[in-house]
């Protein structure tokens, strides 16, 4: 058993328990979401030097020097001293400016945070209601000036945040908006680069505002944008991927369809197969994939056979927690 | 004191270059890939970068005992020596790739070899 001090209080940690399971049980406040590394919500700081490489794994390397960890991924080797996030520190106020549907099941969610940090297209953050009810979302526009900020929310049936935002959310309501996260974006280099990628559902949210980025650094590289789902009633933005396909020549869009039969100008069949099949040689590609945690499970594996380099792989799964 | 095998071979430039190459041969392997199944990329990325380092006789932590207990359940369910050769044989291709002189492969490889007996529990 291992010892976690929060300032003047001593935790114990079971021999394989990890740190915010612990503390949980012990009534500390923490918030979190997936549970697994992804969504970063859970991120505490060591203080002292113990090694925490595992919880640490994917964490940009100013925070890893700093001594942050995910305390869901986290079994501590010895004792260890803790400090909690200031709340405060990590959240900035945000306001509802437009709510509006993009298909049956998929809103369109505007919010101004003028605080707003640094961030780039394709990165989440996490949203956090009144009541501290917390997810992440992805970011789906490159930086405005109006400080705003597009999210794409699919509903899930008995979701908790997402059927709030769907059924109660008005324009004008407040939110909470943490520092932007993760590794899923477009950087200015390589233009001439193929970029391959493959989103399901509301995986085009991030998608999108990655292809926004690369074209407005003037990529050059092919770009091919696979975007599924099982019926056409739950793909959006069609029309205005066509129509950017038609604007851009470097630009190529196949929405698809796993179930049923695809009418014309579809394709017919899971994304990443699609994909597959239209591009059998990634040698050099770079490739985005967002959405469904076992498409891009999948499809990672797929991608690095056909010759993609891990480095040049970035995903955004979209897990959803199932502990609360 | 003479130079590691593991910094003879380019360190971990080279344990870099060499993981890649060589994971993409054991999935496209029907022979072995099945062990391999249903697992994290990253993770199994890195997992082969510690594989690598420690053919090329580089800092590790591994002890034969470790290699035992890693491998326990993959002997279980069937890993034998025809497996270790494929994966011997992928280490050799994957070197031969990245034009590592004969001899350091050779070198390499007879440390691979020395844990045959741990990795398949016998
Ligand atoms: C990095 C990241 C980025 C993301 N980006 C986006 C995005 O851009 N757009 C988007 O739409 N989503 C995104 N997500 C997913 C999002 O964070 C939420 O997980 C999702 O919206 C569901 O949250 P919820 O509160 O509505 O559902 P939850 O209340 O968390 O429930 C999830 C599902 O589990 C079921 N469930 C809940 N409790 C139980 C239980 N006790 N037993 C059985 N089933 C249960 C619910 O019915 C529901 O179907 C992202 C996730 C991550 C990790
Ligand atoms: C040639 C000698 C071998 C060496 C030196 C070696 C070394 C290693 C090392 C260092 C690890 C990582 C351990 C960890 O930190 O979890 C590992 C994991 C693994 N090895 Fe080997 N290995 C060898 C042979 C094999 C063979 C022949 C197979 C099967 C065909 C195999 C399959 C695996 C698998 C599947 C894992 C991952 C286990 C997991 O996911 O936890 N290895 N090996």
């Amino acid at each position: 058993m291992t010892k976690l001090t929060i300032g003047e209080k001593d935790y114990n940690c079971e021999p394989d328990e990890v740190v915010l399971d612990a503390l949980l049980r012990q009534d500390v406040d923490i918030s979190y979401a997936c549970r697994q590394g992804t969504c970063q919500t859970c991120l505490l700081r060591c203080t002292d030097k113990v090694p925490l490489t595992k919880s640490q794994s994917g964490l940009k390397d100013t925070l890893i020097n700093q001594g942050y960890f995910l305390s869901c991924l986290c079994v501590p080797e010895q004792d260890m001293t803790i400090k909690l996030p200031e709340q405060s520190d990590f959240f900035s106020e945000g306001k509802v400016v437009v709510n509006e549907m993009l298909n049956r099941n998929t809103i369109l969610l505007v919010v101004e945070c003028q605080d707003i940090l640094e961030y780039k297209a394709g990165q989440f953050v996490n949203l956090q209601r009144e009541d501290g009810l917390t997810r992440s979302y992805s970011i789906s526009n490159i930086p405005q000036q109006s400080k705003t900020l597009e999210f794409h929310i699919r509903r899930l049936p008995g979701g908790q945040f997402s059927e709030w935002v769907h059924d109660e959310i008005k324009v004008g309501d407040q939110l909470l908006v943490s520092e932007p996260q993760g590794h899923c974006f477009y950087l200015p280099d390589r233009k001439e680069q193929g970029i391959l990628l493959v989103g399901t559902g509301s995986g085009l949210a991030p998608l999108a505002g990655i292809i926004s980025d690369a074209l407005s650094h003037g990529h050059t590289g092919t770009i091919h944008l696979f975007h599924g789902s099982s019926e056409l009633e739950d793909l959006y933005r069609i029309d205005e991927m066509r129509q950017l396909s038609r604007d851009v020549v470097n630009f190529n869009y196949t929405p698809c369809i796993s179930r049923g039969e695809a009418p014309e100008g579809f394709s017919s069949g899971r994304a990443h197969k699609v994909a597959l099949d239209a591009l059998p040689d990634l040698t050099g590609w770079r490739v985005f994939l967002c959405g469904h945690p076992e498409m891009i499970a999948e499809m990672k594996t797929q991608a690095f056979l056909k010759g993609a380099s891990v480095a040049d792989i970035y995903t955004d799964a979209f897990h959803v927690s199932v502990n609360e | 004191m003479s130079e590691s095998l593991y910094d003879r071979i380019g360190g971990d430039a080279a344990v870099n270059a060499a993981v890649e190459l060589f994971y993409r041969k054991v999935l496209a392997d029907y022979r072995i890939n099945r062990f391999f199944d249903n697992t994290d990329m990253e993770q199994q990325i890195a997992k082969q970068k510690a594989f690598f380092t420690m053919a090329f006789g580089g800092p590790n932590n591994y002890t034969g005992g470790d290699m035992r207990t890693v491998h326990a359940k993959m002997v279980k369910n069937g890993l034998d020596d025809s497996h270790f050769d494929a994966v011997m044989e992928h280490l050799g291709a994957s070197l031969t790739e990245l034009n590592v002189p004969a001899e350091l492969i050779g070198e390499a490889a007879a440390i691979a070899e020395s844990v045959r007996a741990d990795v398949l529990g016998k």
